[in-house]
């Protein structure tokens, strides 16, 4: 069994698509610009590991960091 | 009107590695098989067409562009057969660095998905009236009566001006973003009636302000503090007018004609609903309405081909959508794709702002269809017509369907 996931979204690249926030509501926040922000301090509750690699996959602009702790 | 207007012929193109035409009837009709010779021949082409113009085709070649602000300026983004000094600028669109993010920033906040969430009853609302007028009939234009009208009356009720006035926007975004390509006159008419008709409704708002787009613009400061000039205002109306109509009509009528094609597709879509926004990404990537451009100012090397000064380079992202080393059966819709890092709304600092929007309007406007219209095919005695240029989608798209019993 893995460890558990956290997310980052690095806000240097984030450019407010919004398919994190689409994909894995819980795990994400969007700020009043629309730009995305891991939810809380990232980590990711158990059940939902799928949806943070699936916001992963498919972030255009490759911003969101998915590590094992 | 437009329709008579005579516009300079273009040679036909008989050499696409060396002599693209994106406005070729080729192109228009079915550009993918091109892109994909394009692409199997070089990931930047060039033509000496449209004054010098580049064509990146591989989605590593349209990101680095995308990216790239030293060497690409966005002050010019649409290619055309001429040049001339810059009118009609739409900020954020139109901007550069540093420019372009105080400018973007103003227009963030009414486009969030949380703002299009209040939009979206209004939205459904539009759909059904049109669906009503035409649904007994048992076939229409689809594109005429319907998708053609849903994003024109979505953003002139955000903007808070008549939704009634939606055919002289349509007939301005023709002539700004279709004729235009090789008629300045034309071009230039657009862009002079679309400004009138701004002045008129900013003026209105300085005795009577409301709570619209028009007036949240207005009310805006600019990075100095200071209140944005009647100029700034006006380009900013002009570009989410241009660009929140023709590209979001298009995605709707691409989709829509897609699923009258594909009946299999058609099928899952009203069998598991939940589909929907995967549907609506993967439609969005294999039908990517917008093409881009920018100006290059510095040279540099894209992908190993040396890019000067002085071209174009018209920003394809449809074909970047279409690229096989990023996407496994780029050529085929797959609307359960798991994995879509499509980039039809843009890349890098000028995504697209109202991709919240759009994604809302195609999602309603395909569910409501869905809804009423199950089943429904194209219609063999009619014929499908395309639109030419930056922006794609079908203008024409005649259906057939059962009369609802």
């Amino acid at each position: 069994m893995a460890g558990k996931l956290k997310i980052h979204v690095d806000q240097d690249k984030c450019q407010g698509h919004a398919r994190c926030k689409s994909l894995a509501p819980e795990l994400f926040d969007l700020d009043e610009y629309g730009n995305a922000h891991e939810h809380g301090d990232g980590t990711v509750p158990a059940g939902l590991e799928d949806k943070a690699w699936l916001a992963q996959t498919n972030c255009p602009e490759i911003a969101i960091e998915v590590t094992e702790e | 009107m437009s329709d008579t207007v005579v516009m300079s012929a273009h040679p036909p193109v008989t050499d696409w590695v060396h002599d693209f035409d994106h406005t070729d009837p080729r192109w228009t009709e079915d550009p993918f098989p091109i892109w994909d010779q394009l692409r199997a021949e070089c990931p930047v082409v060039h033509t000496d067409r449209f004054l010098g113009c580049y064509l990146p085709t591989t989605y590593e070649a349209v990101k680095q562009i995308a990216h790239d602000t030293e060497h690409f300026s966005s002050r010019r983004v649409v290619v055309r057969d001429v040049r001339p000094e810059q009118v009609g600028n739409a900020p954020p669109i139109t901007s550069d660095p540093p420019e372009h993010k105080p400018a973007k920033q103003l227009l963030l906040p009414p486009f969030t998905p949380d703002a299009m969430k209040k939009l979206e009853p209004r939205v459904r609302a539009i759909c059904n009236e049109l669906i009503d007028d035409f649904i007994a009939e048992g076939k229409c234009d689809a594109a005429a009566r319907y998708t053609k009208h849903i994003p024109v009356r979505a953003i002139a009720h955000m903007l808070g001006i008549p939704e009634k006035d939606s055919d002289l926007f349509i007939r301005w975004i023709h002539e700004i973003l279709e004729l235009g390509i090789k008629d300045n006159e034309i071009f230039l008419r657009g862009i002079r009636e679309m400004g009138e008709y701004f002045v008129g409704h900013i003026e209105e708002r300085k005795r009577h302000p409301t709570d619209d787009l028009i007036s949240t613009l207005m009310n805006a400061k600019g990075k100095d503090g200071q209140p944005l000039s009647d100029e700034h205002v006006q380009g900013s109306l002009r570009l989410l007018l241009i660009a929140g109509i023709d590209t979001t009509w298009s995605a709707i009528g691409s989709s829509l004609w897609h699923l009258a094609k594909t009946p299999a597709d058609r099928e899952r879509l009203v069998a598991e609903p939940t589909l929907m926004p995967s549907a609506v990404e993967e439609l969005l990537r294999a039908y990517s309405p917008v093409t881009m451009a920018r100006e290059v100012m510095k040279e540099t090397v894209i992908s190993g081909c040396p890019v000067k000064p002085g071209n174009m380079v018209l920003l394809s992202f449809p074909a970047a959508n279409r690229d096989p080393a990023v996407f496994p059966d780029a050529d085929k819709v797959l609307i359960d794709r798991k994995e879509n890092r499509h980039a039809a709304f843009g890349l890098g600092i000028h995504r697209c702002v109202g991709s919240n929007l759009a994604r809302m309007e195609m999602t309603v406007a395909l569910e409501e269809w869905l809804k009423r219209i199950p089943d429904f095919r194209l219609d063999p005695a009619g014929q499908v017509k395309w639109s030419e240029g930056t922006v794609r989608g079908p203008r024409q798209l005649p259906m057939l369907f059962a009369r609802p019993g």
